[in-house]
């Protein structure tokens, strides 16, 4: 049947529709996979609860625990209780939830558990053309296998527990076309900042994005999981990549791949998922790729970046502008360069993969992190753990002076415990320098694994190319 | 669950001028601990509102006397980026907020919102410059012409998806929707 040409997303999302959408009713959107976490699935429980309903598809919903838990070996393994009696108490909850609903738990000691958007592909439940949903923002991390991924709020979060499915308005589309080669040291991290420098923390709203050209192609799975999973901090829902060899190449003999003649026959359907020759986005967008330099942030969003070579922008008038440098304690005109960083955080959900680890190792590797600086290194997953440790890498953060810890999301929002001090400058591998994001008070620069290592080593804001 | 019917609300409105208002100023996330949704005003916009040793900032808009009843805020453009939490409608319906007002709201944050009786509403720059200008304006929302009528008499429209609509008026509940669809989502199932 010859239609007219789709788009990656446009294919996915028809092939979900229960009903499509009409001028005065939303699409009922049949969800594939359902990944739940301890924070905003306890109020969700309470609905099913109040109105006596059931978990639709329990085999389609996996809950694992992250934001709020422990990174001490001692508090996840035994030996010392969770020092947090809020967290503890969420971990219990979600624990009672799953028993009684149930839905399959990767829980606090299990040795496949870690970031809820880390383990999804890492299992190899994160399939192209899937429908993925969760109640984190996130979630479009997912989409770097081709599957269509989106966070939801907890009421939603509940919707799919009940009935598989969300209402939902068809978004738009925007491709962002990248074209180039990375430059050594220039990282996958650097690239989606400078989209998002280019669109703008509201560009994506209402979109879903498709990353193509030659420079995605060219990107491991690990590094355009790092691309999709920042698509929100654009105000995109979701960002997708179409599956291709590369994407094939890491699914196959995952766990919860299929496997044998299922295998093949979702071979067959994937290949059919790439966006057709003539298909029309909404809007698009170039970028040069091979211009884009390592990459820091100086402000409270995302969209504050800079080259780390370059200057601090001045926008005299703009309050909100104003308002973050002083946050930050930075002033406009000002090198970025060199400035002091009281901590490193190596993890979360856009960078603590095997990859991400191993780059910053490299760096460190017979290096010592300077005098009085803290740095905090937590793998994505118990899985990426155990990898990290049989290659040695533990031994040279330890080595170096970093602190190595059990998965999760950890500092990234400093949920757990795990805190950057009111007014200290933490250099972060994470996705959002919100004020107050890593801690009240806490000052966040956001960069790449590389960049993190290099700052770590001089203390100071340092371009990695220096080091290596 | 039904909600309380949301025709018509006027208020006077407290403006938070500033771009780009997170999700986690909103709320920040060591207030996310919590496992039910009740009582999470208390701590809506808490590191703007309250000093590190917890006394009020008295130069904050909320702790002002003439905020106090105001059931319409007002925010610079992209409110709402950010984490999708719903503990960020959850803190500002349980404050008092009833609808949120800017030229831009995160889509999660928006789609959150709807869920839980909180009317977004975008207007055009100008109107949203005229509501900034003129903190404690009193204002008057109404879903069903969906239009945003100002103190001087003028409506200006605004857009809300018609089923939400349809949901606000009535009080209605997706989840009930949603399940009266069964039928349909099991013949999708077989099929898919
Ligand atoms: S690592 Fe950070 S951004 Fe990722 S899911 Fe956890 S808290 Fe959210």
């Amino acid at each position: 049947m010859a239609g007219a040409p789709q788009t990656l997303f446009d294919k996915v999302w028809r092939s979900h529709e229960v009903s499509p959408e009409s001028a005065d009713r939303p699409a009922v959107l049949y969800v594939d996979l359902h990944l739940i976490h301890e924070v905003t699935s306890p109020q969700a429980f309470a609905v099913l609860r109040e109105r006596g309903l059931n978990v639709r598809r329990p085999e389609r919903t996996l809950a694992t625990m992250d934001h709020s838990t422990p990174t001490l070996t001692a508090q996840v393994f035994g030996g010392a209780p969770i020092a947090l009696d809020a967290a503890r108490r969420q971990v219990r909850e979600l624990e009672a939830n799953c028993a009684a609903f149930g839905v399959e738990l990767l829980g606090l000691t299990h040795s496949d558990r870690g970031i809820v958007h880390i383990i999804g592909p890492e299992l190899g439940l994160t399939q192209p053309g899937k429908t993925i949903v969760c109640g984190d923002s996130h979630t479009s991390t997912h989409g770097a296998l081709g599957a269509l991924a989106f966070g939801i709020g907890t009421t939603e979060v509940g919707h799919v527990l009940a009935t598989q499915c969300l209402l939902q308005r068809k978004p738009r589309t925007l491709a962002v076309n990248l074209s180039g080669e990375l430059r050594a040291g220039v990282t996958a991290k650097d690239l989606i900042l400078a989209v998002i420098g280019r669109l703008g923390v509201s560009g994506g709203t209402g979109h879903v994005i498709e990353y193509r050209g030659d420079t995605i192609r060219a990107l491991d799975m690990d590094e355009r999981m790092t691309v999709c999973n920042m698509s929100i901090e654009a105000g995109a829902r979701a960002g997708m990549i179409a599956p291709d060899e590369t994407t094939y190449r890491y699914l196959e003999g995952r766990p919860r791949a299929p496997r044998g003649e299922a295998w093949e026959r979702a071979l067959e359907a994937w290949r059919a998922l790439p966006t057709d020759a003539l298909a029309r986005f909404d809007r698009e967008v170039e970028l040069d790729a091979a211009a884009v330099e390592p990459m820091i942030t100086y402000g409270t969003n995302p969209g504050m970046a800079i080259p780390i070579g370059g200057a601090i922008p001045q926008r005299s008038g703009d309050a909100a502008f104003t308002q973050a440098l002083a946050y930050m304690g930075l002033a406009p005109g000002e090198p970025i360069r060199d400035q002091p960083v009281n901590v490193v955080f190596l993890g979360s959900c856009t960078n603590a993969r095997l990859s991400d680890l191993r780059s910053a190792a490299r760096l460190l590797r017979g290096r010592r992190i300077a005098p009085g600086l803290r740095m905090l290194v937590v793998p994505g997953s118990q899985q990426v753990k155990r990898q990290a440790e049989a290659e040695g890498l533990d031994r040279v953060f330890l080595e170096a002076g970093a602190e190595w810890r059990e998965s999760g999301c950890s500092m990234c929002l400093g949920m757990n415990g795990d805190v950057v001090g009111r007014g200290e400058y933490a250099v972060s591998t994470s996705n959002r320098n919100f004020e107050g994001r890593q801690g009240s008070g806490a000052r966040t620069l956001l960069a790449s694994p590389l960049t993190a290592a290099a700052c770590a080593v001089r203390g100071r804001v340092t371009d990695p190319r220096e080091l290596m | 669950m039904p909600l309380e019917p949301f025709t018509v609300l006027t208020s006077r409105t407290v403006v938070l001028p500033g771009a780009n208002i997170d999700t986690d100023q909103i709320i920040p996330a060591r207030f996310l601990t919590t496992t039910t949704r009740a009582g999470l005003g208390r701590h809506l916009f808490a590191d703007w509102r309250y000093r590190p040793d917890g006394t009020a900032r008295s130069d904050f808009v909320l702790n002002r006397p003439e905020a106090h009843g105001c059931r319409i805020l007002v925010a610079g453009r992209n409110f709402g980026c950010g984490s999708s939490r719903e503990h960020a409608p959850w803190a500002l319906a349980d404050y008092g907020f009833r609808a949120v007002i800017s030229t831009e709201l995160a889509d999660i944050f928006s789609s959150n919102c709807l869920k839980n009786g909180l009317l977004p509403v975008t207007v055009d720059e100008p109107t949203s410059a005229w509501l900034i200008e003129h903190p404690g304006a009193q204002v008057t929302l109404d879903v069903h012409a969906c239009t945003l009528t100002l103190p001087h008499g003028a409506a200006v429209p605004f857009p809300l998806e018609a089923f939400a609509r349809h949901c606000l008026l009535r009080g209605l509940d997706e989840l009930d929707y949603l399940l009266e669809r069964r039928n349909e989502i099991e013949t999708f199932e077989r099929r898919a």
